[in-house]
């Protein structure tokens, strides 16, 4: 699904190397896991994936099962399935929730030479997805996410993200900002959209969400690196010692 | 008396030509009404003008735009295609069809109404006596401190149609002035009097194509407990000169509301002058501006002055401009806290939304407070599109022309929240975004 070739970045203003090599594979149908200290570059990647601009890369690739993404558009990587839950979800004022949507939906079935859904599938649709991850027709009327509190607005990443049906989820900190109750939520959604199709790429800095969502391989980045890959007792492992010991083995 | 005041417009008129001025120039080319009811009116303006002259460019208050294009004697000629507006076709309303400036009974509806007294200057002018004769040129003259406003006396003295409306009950269907202009160099002076009695209600919308030139000015007076919207929307592509003035007088715990929609155009320049009178009132004024120099020129510049004279008044400023291609949008906006005027409450906002770098927004916020216990701010910021914004669209697939289309709406509106009705800011948004949409590639 996802293949990362020694990539490596830095930013375009400035002399500064922020990944300096990453090599990842996330095969389909599997849910894998990066953990590592802040400022190693976990976003930095979930961005330069996404296409977002300031960024530019010096080697290295990246593909989503046969497309180049490093040469293609923010918009041409989310319709050939590309999602990235936002870190810090944007707040846009003055554009409604279900406008954004449904401009959303609509444009990435437009791309892949889809039918364009009518606003009453579409509202039956969105109904739907919002109840199971307890959002009100409220909050679906609201700016987009503009006065939503710090979980409102990862519930509302996750409402997106079951909207689109990516194929290649990659969730940025989703789980940072979120009660017991609003985590069990979102790895509900995230679970209800497993499938052999879809994989999923979950950056975090806890053992809790990991929890409930299961996942398939763990992988420790530092420094602009993955510096470690193995099961699911890695993550427990870093939750119990922390980055010292595995940062101290690689050197 | 009456005589008197044509004897003086006439002696105004001998005067000013041979002195070969500019306003003399100016005057030349108009056909100057002597008026009925607004005989006094339009003589007293003739003197104002005169004594005033018209602004140069060294004027302070003409700093941002060249007056040039409105102290011309005649209009430029303008191509244009004159399609009629459909805005607001399917409200419904009481249409007043003014074509280049004047009124055409025959595409219009009746003039009736429940609640309301209209009539047109054109044919009330023919009679000496006129409720509008207490406002006709009234408001416009007390608008003239601190500051002159030339264009409005000129608008007095010199126009030759507009609507008269006195609104006595609460009206529900809005009274539509719709203006077509058809002669290519249409040169046209138009001046409305709105009276809303104490209780009263009325929504009146303008929209169309005025003229090659245009000149419009508005004197509104709000009674006790009046509300009154006006919507005005200036017809997109229109290759148009205008400078328009809209006075308000608001009386006590009195509603008024004004939101003008400008899309492209070459020059122009709207003033309001708003005096609240009466304590508890509450004025908002608005406008959403999109312009795009790359079809010739675009200057527009909005110019407030907004008088608290009352207590526990609000007054409210939202302007936005979105510019492009070299485009130039200028704000003048100021809040004038009369001494006594306490618990005013007064805010004022403009921001300019540039999509590059050879556009331009100005801005002169003021304030003047008197008064010990308001609350005054007043804001401006300048910008492009907002980087993160456009990435987090795009990330969800939306394409990038339609990203920046979401955006620029999304700049809008807080101006678009200024029109109470949904319908009509419905409306108004749907023309906005199928605008946009249109030209997202241009
Ligand atoms: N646009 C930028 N300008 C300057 N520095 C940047 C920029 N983007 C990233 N960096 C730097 O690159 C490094 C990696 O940042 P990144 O946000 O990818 O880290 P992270 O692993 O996601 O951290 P965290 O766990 O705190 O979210 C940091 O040192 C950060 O300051
Ligand atoms: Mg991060």
């Amino acid at each position: 699904m996802l293949n990362i070739k020694n990539l490596h970045v830095k930013l375009e203003d400035e002399d500064k190397q922020i990944l300096k090599g990453v090599d990842l594979t996330v095969p389909a149908g599997e849910v894998h896991a990066i953990m590592g200290p802040n400022g190693s570059g976990k976003s930095t990647l979930s961005y330069v994936l996404s296409g977002r601009d300031g960024y530019e890369v010096t080697e290295g690739e990246a593909s989503l099962y046969d497309h180049d993404l490093l040469d293609m558009e923010p918009e041409e990587r989310a319709a050939a399935g590309l999602f990235l839950a936002f870190q810090y979800p944007v707040e846009i004022p003055g554009v409604g929730n279900l406008t954004f949507l449904r401009t959303a939906v609509n444009a990435q079935r437009k791309a892949r030479g889809e039918e364009e859904l009518s606003s009453g599938e579409f509202l039956k649709l969105v109904r739907e997805k919002a109840k199971t991850l307890q959002i009100d027709a409220e909050m679906l009327k609201r700016p987009v996410n503009v006065g939503f509190s710090g979980g409102e607005k990862k519930r509302n990443e996750i409402l997106q993200m079951a909207m689109l049906e990516p194929k290649m989820c990659i969730l940025d900190e989703t789980d940072s900002g979120l009660d017991v109750d609003a985590m069990r939520l979102v790895a509900e959604g995230v679970n209800a959209l497993r499938s052999p199709e879809r994989s999923f790429l979950v950056i975090t800095h806890y053992q809790r969400l990991l929890d409930h969502i299961k996942p398939d391989v763990v992988h420790i980045m530092s420094n602009g690196r993955i510096i470690k890959t193995g099961g699911p007792e890695l993550a427990l492992e870093v939750e119990k010692n922390g980055y010292g010991d595995l940062l101290a083995e690689v050197g | 008396m009456a005589d008197t005041a044509v004897l003086a417009a006439q002696t105004v008129a001998a005067k000013a030509r041979p002195a070969g001025t500019a306003l003399a120039a100016r005057l030349a080319e108009l056909d100057l009404p002597t008026g009925g009811f607004t005989r006094a009116a339009r003589a007293d303006a003739a003197a104002r003008l005169e004594a005033m002259g018209l602004p140069g460019a060294r004027d302070e208050y003409w700093r941002y735009t060249d007056p040039a294009p409105f102290n011309a004697p005649t209009a430029d000629a303008l191509a244009y295609t004159d399609r009629e507006s459909t805005l607001f076709g399917g409200i419904d309303r009481l249409k007043l069809v003014f074509v280049d400036g004047r009124f055409d009974a025959s595409a219009s509806d009746a003039l009736e109404g429940e609640g309301l007294e209209i009539t047109t200057l054109a044919a009330a002018d023919a009679a000496g006596d006129h409720w509008a004769a207490d406002l006709y040129g009234k408001l416009e003259a007390s608008g003239q401190k601190p500051v002159k406003r030339p264009f409005a006396v000129l608008n007095t003295l010199a126009a030759v149609d507009g609507v008269l409306i006195r609104v006595t009950g609460k009206v529900s269907r809005p009274v539509h002035v719709m203006y077509r202009r058809v002669a290519l160099d249409a040169d046209v002076t138009v001046h409305h009097v709105v009276r809303l009695e104490e209780g009263s209600e009325l929504t009146l919308l303008e929209t169309g194509g005025i003229g090659a030139r245009s000149n419009v000015a508005m004197e509104v007076e709000l009674g006790r407990e009046a509300r009154f919207h006006h919507i005005a929307s200036k017809r997109a592509d229109d290759a148009k000169v205008g400078i328009g003035h809209v006075f308000a007088r608001v009386g006590e715990g009195a509603l008024f509301k004004s939101f003008t929609l400008s899309v492209n155009g070459s020059m122009m320049r709207n003033e309001g002058v708003i005096e609240i009178v009466g304590d508890d009132a509450v004025a908002h004024i608005a406008a959403a501006v999109l312009g795009d120099g790359g079809e010739g020129r675009f200057h527009h510049d909005d110019t407030v002055f907004i008088t608290h004279a009352a207590e526990r008044c609000e007054s409210r400023q939202v302007y936005k401009k979105v510019l492009k291609n070299g485009a130039h949008g200028i704000f003048q906006g100021k809040i004038l806290v009369k001494p006594g005027a306490q618990k005013t409450d007064g805010y004022q906002i403009s921001q300019g939304l540039l999509l590059d770098e050879g556009s331009q927004f100005l801005a002169k916020p003021e304030l003047e407070i008197y008064a010990d216990d308001v609350k005054c701010s007043h804001g401006s910021t300048t910008g492009a599109l907002d980087e993160t914004a456009m990435f987090y669209l795009r990330s969800r697939g939306v394409p990038k022309e339609q990203a920046v289309v979401l955006l620029v709406l999304s700049f809008l509106a807080d101006a678009l929240d200024e029109i109470e009705d949904d319908r009509l800011r419905g409306d108004i948004l749907t023309r906005l975004d199928e605008w946009l949409t249109s030209r997202a590639s241009a």
